[in-house]
């Protein structure tokens, strides 16, 4: 696909961490509006990747672009966010001494600036947005409550909620699934393709059952760079995808 | 909106704590002032300069608890704020000495004399005027603050090595300060004041008008405090100290916040430090120490970070006890601020304000839930808790920042 009509488009992108490569020549295309699954062994660079295009980690070498247009390299963490690009960790960040109603308000898309939060007033339409994500994340009755006392598969959740209130115009999500119930992940992957009618998402996890039930196109990373792509079924069918990750 | 902004910062909690200053400010003068000495209760004007100076201690813990409580930022240099601000309403009280100096100079204050200079150094002009030198009071610690802050949070210094770069740089004014040719009076700092503002220094009523000042400084600060905290701004500060990172990546500028409370927070020591040095009737280098600013931390830990009343109380507590035990037990003082610090963060890690509030909201939860279990209809849930939570509420269960979080 052409980097002008691509949403996110990463082109032979190496990094390497005292002589570790973890991405090595990675080229990836998101067009707008897609959902995309990555899988990959531990190591094969996933969150590397996700690093590089939220600003933490910058490429030794090759093209990051988003919208086709900005070039992502040149751009910090901050900023990145500001232009559209809304991560959840694998490991679920929230703001622990924050209640959830909190969380969901710092992460709502609002003027990011210290004098803008200073004066601050939450408006009518802030409040109906913050009370529709407590609603669709099933945390309405836990609003008050600090997100250290959610349990891991509502911490996930909320975060979920977070990147949503972001409205980023594409979503990172690093497993979501992890540490959730076999419903929970269901759960999680229906709320995901609902997501993913309104945005462009890229997922990285290593539930199967997971990423069937997404039912999108699947990218397999390894050592840092493309292994095969495709479906599902097209990429498990891959004997070097079995070789390397999926195991006889 | 402005009004919006200064409302939040009263509420029942702080309106307590409002009313039992004022209450200080006007009944400490009035029991020096209107009372005969005789009587059992008069206030000795030694005690009034006291207590003022624990005041501007109490602001200085304010300060520190804003950026550390708050952001996270622990710094072991806001000595060097209070100092400067201090040095600015010292050189403006030098100035007022005029002819009535030793060396009877209307120009030089006596240590130029002493050093034969024979013209005032061109930073000393101005400070004759009272507006300028009040002025300075603010800018001089707040342009400091700005500098440091923007070079130390734009390459993302943050614990421990940021905490040690305040702790240098408090220490290298201190050393530049003690030098006689940076023209601040050398090792023996500035003393020997007159008046201040037209008032007699040494007067009783000047001391009862300098300890409502320095009150009504605390009170204000306070408020300015609560509404920063109270605020969305306030929240975001608290997204800071508890995972910075994951703060950027919802595409807030960090360093932008962090510098905000800084150079608000170094404006605040720099005032305290004006309103102790007319208090104390000297200002030196050793202000400067780097063990001062240290106090200044185990004060706010003492009383509890992130609660601001926590921070006032704790200065006013640890200062009265080293008042008390300097007089009862000169010796042993420093082996008991050592024992104290030790005995605080192993047995009440939230400080006191913090330990007090959690055991009022055990209890409260206790109350709740033996309700719930007599069949009343509202559920045992926890009490809502507000963004000025005792600090390290999730000290249990570490927060889990994308990266290892500064050292606190």
């Amino acid at each position: 696909m052409a980097k002008s009509s691509s949403l996110l488009y990463l082109d032979g992108v190496s990094v390497s961490f005292d002589g570790f490569k973890a991405l090595n020549e990675l080229s990836l295309v998101i067009a707008p509006g897609e959902m995309r699954a990555i899988i990959g062994p531990n190591g094969a660079g996933k969150t590397t990747m996700m690093d590089v295009i939220t600003g933490k980690t910058r490429p030794d070498s090759g093209e990051v672009f988003f919208d086709g247009t900005v070039d992502l390299t040149d751009e910090d963490e901050a900023s990145i966010a500001e232009l559209g690009i809304g991560r959840k960790f694998q490991k679920p960040t929230v703001f622990e001494s924050h209640t959830i109603w909190d969380n969901l308000e710092l992460a709502l898309k609002a003027p990011r600036g210290p004098f803008a939060t200073l004066f601050h007033v939450i408006a009518g339409a802030e409040k109906a947005r913050i009370e529709e994500l407590l609603e669709l994340i099933r945390l309405g009755d836990k609003r008050d409550e600090l997100a250290a006392n959610l349990s891991h598969g509502q911490k996930q959740w909320l975060e979920i909620g977070m990147l949503l209130a972001q409205d980023p115009k594409l979503l990172l999500v690093d497993e979501p699934a992890a540490g959730m119930t076999d419903a929970e992940t269901a759960e999680t992957a229906e709320l995901l393709k609902d997501i993913a009618k309104s945005h462009s998402v890229v997922v990285v996890e290593h539930d199967m059952t997971f990423i069937r039930a997404l039912g999108v196109k699947v990218t397999c990373l390894a050592e840092g760079s493309v292994l095969a792509e495709g479906s599902l079924d097209h990429v498990s069918a891959d004997e070097r995808v079995v070789e390397v990750y999926l195991g006889r | 909106m402005m009004t919006s902004f200064l409302f939040r910062a009263l509420d029942a909690k702080a309106g307590v704590f409002v009313a039992i200053l004022l209450a200080v400010i006007v009944a400490v003068p009035a029991l020096n002032l209107l009372t005969p000495p005789d009587s059992p209760f008069h206030v000795p004007t030694y005690a009034v300069t006291l207590m003022g100076k624990y005041l501007t201690y109490a602001l200085l813990a304010l300060s520190v608890d804003l950026v550390w409580g708050f952001c996270g930022i622990l710094s072991l240099g806001h000595g060097a704020f209070f100092a400067l601000g201090g040095y600015a309403m010292g050189m403006y009280l030098m100035r007022q000495i005029g002819t009535r100096g030793v060396y009877g100079d209307p120009i030089l204050p006596d240590f130029m004399v002493f050093l034969n200079w024979n013209e005032l150094p061109w930073y000393w002009y101005g400070f004759d005027m009272a507006w300028f030198a009040f002025l300075l009071v603010l800018l001089v610690p707040g342009a400091l603050a700005f500098i440091f802050g923007w070079f130390a949070f734009r390459s993302r210094v943050t614990g421990v090595y940021l905490s040690i770069i305040t702790q240098a740089l408090t220490y290298a004014l201190l050393l530049a300060f003690f030098r006689n040719d940076m023209g601040f009076g050398g090792n023996n700092g500035l003393t020997d004041f007159k008046d201040i503002l037209g008032f007699d220094v040494q007067a009783n009523t000047t001391r009862a008008g300098l300890f409502a000042a320095s009150g009504l400084a605390l009170m204000i600060c306070f408020l300015i405090c609560r509404a920063i905290t109270r605020s969305k701004l306030g929240k975001v500060l608290v997204a800071v100290r508890d995972a910075e990172s994951r703060t950027r990546f919802l595409g807030y500028r960090v360093e932008n916040y962090k510098l905000f409370v800084w150079v608000i927070s170094a404006m605040m020591a720099g005032i305290a430090g004006s309103l102790y040095v007319p208090q104390v009737g000297i200002i030196n280098p050793g202000e400067f120490a780097p063990a001062n600013s240290i106090e200044a931390v185990i004060w706010v830990a003492v009383g509890g970070r992130g609660t601001l009343v926590g921070a006032v109380i704790g200065a006013v507590l640890v200062n009265f006890a080293k008042t008390w035990f300097t007089a009862a037990l000169p010796d042993v003082w420093l082996f008991a601020l050592g024992a104290l610090f030790v005995i605080v963060t192993l047995f009440l890690p939230k400080g006191i304000v913090g330990t007090i509030s959690q055991g009022w909201t055990a209890i409260r939860q206790r109350k709740l839930s033996a309700a719930y279990a007599d069949g009343s209809d509202e559920p045992p849930n926890l009490p809502p808790n507000s963004p000025a939570a005792p600090a390290n509420v999730t000290r249990a269960a570490p927060s889990s920042g994308a990266e290892p979080q500064p050292a606190e």
